[in-house]
């Protein structure tokens, strides 16, 4: 028991550099949840390149259509391709669950890929940003991939077709991504570094999303909620006022 | 109506509790802004309270489940999201209110004679927070839940002899698990907030038969007028309760701001890693505590050994029971109290501040040194307070200095071999200032000369 609490202990004493994104540099996202044009190409990238590994096990399809503004007909013809015991297509009202079963992604990565519907509230939307143009050729890897924003990543590069191919640069100066080196377009891919950029903007926009759907309604919400306040405040101000007239 | 009312009344208490505790409850009147977080905290316990059985309407106390209901109450339950985020702010409302409301009781005197058991039952009260907090905590199942209940957990692990059987038994298991869960939930739900509402009902019944203080730290009692009514009191309401409305008001502000702003306040209210299920199988890198228990998270790391920091760390809340009786100076407002004392008093909040910012920080050289240092101050308050209590003689003066700086020189002596040397004695400085100022400027300045209490409150 002595020993548990001891790693226990020095595991809180783990250093700096350890820490998730710690003293990591991190590209700034800039992304806009209010764009419903960003958020809808988000959701199509994800199906496309993300859905076939990762679940959004959290949220239903008609939700997302609901949210995003895109009509059930086109849900169930254009996005939904998943099957249910019976070989149907399921219905809107489903979870998003990926086909991908769990012991085949044991098997395939080491550990199947996570659940990602709220991975952009762990992590951040920076961070998936980052991370997604942050893969470079390592021969030495499974996949041939390593990534500057996650060490001895797990997943290959799924988006390859899009970005290319980059090397990782070890710079003179020891800047740039984690100070390990700057990264380098090698391969060009299918789109430039400007397109691909609005795509990885847009894959983040969407799982920040998905990370709080209720967001846009919570931000609203609250600036009625505050004009109240603001209102209340005033009338229990000259109530106070009123009633301690005759205090002396 | 009135009729009913007297009918009921004659065999009902009603009337008269209420004058007792509201219409005929008389309340100096020169409360201050401080004075608005006692209301604050019961009203942030009934938010909890009833935000609270709403989500248990929804949650799944299983590990299998646990973090997807709660994510099932954000997402698919109709205003779940506004459930869950009135009760996860609310628990750091609650904390913050609490200590606004511990540091009023520190600066006016409010523990002294004759409210040492109000002040009793209200360090109850703050335990028995920290408690449903913690076990709060798990309950969303996330990686800092776990590792958080799984660290503190093994506190109790350390303490020697029955502590392995005793973290077995709190946990129902050999780590935290699904037994865990389920009964920490029952402490949260129910017996915790059992507790809660008795001790709160104490605080007050104890607070209303004594009085409430005041910023003057004038006993309004010794002057009544012909009814008896004291002269500087006024009745709690109308008063107090529309004064209270006003301080609701803006609490709410704040309190909403967040909630629909910043729910999960750059992540000290809601953790990041928090939004990863549980995985026993993966320690986090970095565990911290949620806020509220950071300061004495960084005293339980400052003391290298595992059992004698729990010990340290139990201390630095017990000790605080004790403060009655370790502070005996008869002047209870700091107004009136000399300004070695105020001194005093600021240096403990900034250390109380700075050893809760440690807690969340990873542990390096000077953090870690920051913390011993943080704590020997900690604890030198109480000494000081003992010490402050009357007019000291020179040579008191010099043998209480010599003891308690003796002491940390000699751990330093003992530590430094393995230490950055100038990191060491440089930062004695943190508790050498406090103590000189507090305990040699007595003999040579007049910065200990005390003002004289007004007979009547001021303002």
């Amino acid at each position: 028991m002595k020993r548990l609490i001891l790693t226990g202990l020095m595991l809180l004493a783990a250093p700096v550099s350890l820490l998730a994104s710690g003293g990591m540099h991190l590209d700034k996202a800039d992304i806009d949840l209010s764009n419903k044009a960003s958020l809808q190409r988000g959701f199509k990238y994800f199906t496309n390149y993300c859905y076939g590994c990762h679940s959004l096990s959290l949220t239903r399809y008609s939700r997302i259509g609901e949210d995003l503004g895109i009509p059930k007909d086109i849900l169930q013809s254009e996005v939904i391709f998943a099957r249910d015991e019976k070989g149907e297509p399921v219905k809107v009202g489903s979870y998003m669950k990926t086909a991908m079963r769990k012991s085949y992604g044991d098997q395939a990565f080491g550990k199947a890929p996570p659940d990602l519907s709220v991975v952009a509230r762990a992590r951040g939307s920076d961070w998936i940003y980052t991370y997604l143009r942050s893969f470079y050729l390592d021969p030495s890897r499974p996949f041939g991939v390593n990534n500057t924003a996650f060490d001895n990543v797990g997943m290959p590069h799924v988006l390859w077709e899009l970005q290319g191919w980059q090397v990782l640069k070890k710079s003179e100066h020891g800047e740039g991504h984690g100070g390990a080196g700057e990264l380098e377009l090698a391969v060009p891919g299918s789109v430039s570094p400007v397109e691909y950029d609005q795509i990885v903007r847009d894959i983040t926009n969407f799982l920040t999303y998905m990370a709080e759907p209720v967001r846009e309604k919570r931000l609203t919400t609250g600036v009625f909620v505050m004009l109240f306040l603001f209102l209340f405040f005033v009338a229990a101000y000259f109530l106070k006022k009123e009633y301690w007239k005759d205090v002396h | 109506m009135n009729k009913v009312l007297a009918w009921v009344d004659q065999r009902l208490p009603i009337i008269k509790p209420l004058e007792e505790h509201l219409t005929k409850y008389y309340a100096p009147k020169n409360f201050n802004f401080w004075y608005y977080f006692g209301s604050l905290a019961m009203l942030v316990l009934v938010i909890q309270i009833v935000s609270g059985i709403f989500l248990t309407m929804h949650y799944k106390p299983d590990a299998t489940l646990a973090f997807s209901s709660v994510e099932y109450i954000m997402r698919e339950v109709p205003g779940g999201w506004f459930i869950r985020y009135m009760h996860s702010t609310g628990a750091s409302a609650f904390f913050i209110v609490v200590y606004l409301h511990m540091f009023r009781g520190l600066i006016y005197g409010s523990y002294k004679t004759p409210r040492e058991l109000v002040w009793i039952f209200g360090m109850f009260i703050y335990l028995a927070l920290m408690a449903e907090a913690f076990m709060g905590y798990l309950l969303p199942w996330g990686q800092m839940s776990y590792w958080g209940a799984q660290v503190i957990v093994n506190l109790f692990g350390a303490i020697p002899g029955i502590g392995p059987d005793l973290a077995v038994w709190l946990r129902g298991d050999f780590v935290v698990s699904d037994a865990t869960l389920n009964r920490f939930f029952a402490l949260h739900v129910i017996a915790v907030p059992l507790a809660l509402i008795g001790l709160i009902l104490l605080h007050i019944m104890a607070l209303h038969e004594v009085g409430s203080n005041n910023p003057d730290g004038v006993e309004i009692k010794k002057t009544k007028d012909k009814n008896g009514v004291p002269l500087d009191g006024i009745p709690f309401h109308p008063y107090y309760t529309v004064k209270d409305i006003l301080g609701v008001a803006v609490f709410l502000i704040f309190f909403f701001a967040i909630l629909f702003f910043y729910p999960e306040g750059g992540g000290y209210f809601l953790e990041h890693a928090n939004f990863v299920p549980a995985n026993p199988l993966q320690t986090p890198e970095h565990i911290a505590p949620v806020w509220y228990f950071t300061p004495f998270y960084t005293v339980l790391r400052a003391v290298p050994d595992p059992f004698l920091g729990v010990v340290a760390m139990g201390a630095a809340v017990v000790i605080l029971f004790f403060l009655p009786w370790i502070d005996r100076n008869p002047i209870k407002s700091w107004r009136y109290r000399s300004k070695l004392h105020k001194f005093s008093i600021l240096y403990f909040v900034a250390t109380f501040i700075w050893l809760g910012y440690l807690g969340v920080q990873p542990v390096t050289e000077f953090n870690a040194e920051m913390g011993v240092r943080l704590t020997e101050v900690y604890f030198s308050f109480f000494v000081v307070m003992w010490f402050s209590s009357k007019k000291r003689s020179a040579a008191t003066a010099l043998i209480t200095f010599a003891i308690v700086m003796g002491l940390i020189v000699a751990y330093d002596l003992m530590r430094v071999g393995s230490l950055n040397p100038n990191l060491v004695w440089g930062s004695l400085a943190i508790p050498g200032i406090y103590l000189v100022v507090e305990l040699l400027f007595p003999i040579f300045t007049n910065l200990d000369a005390e003002k004289e209490v007004p007979q009547r409150v001021t303002g």
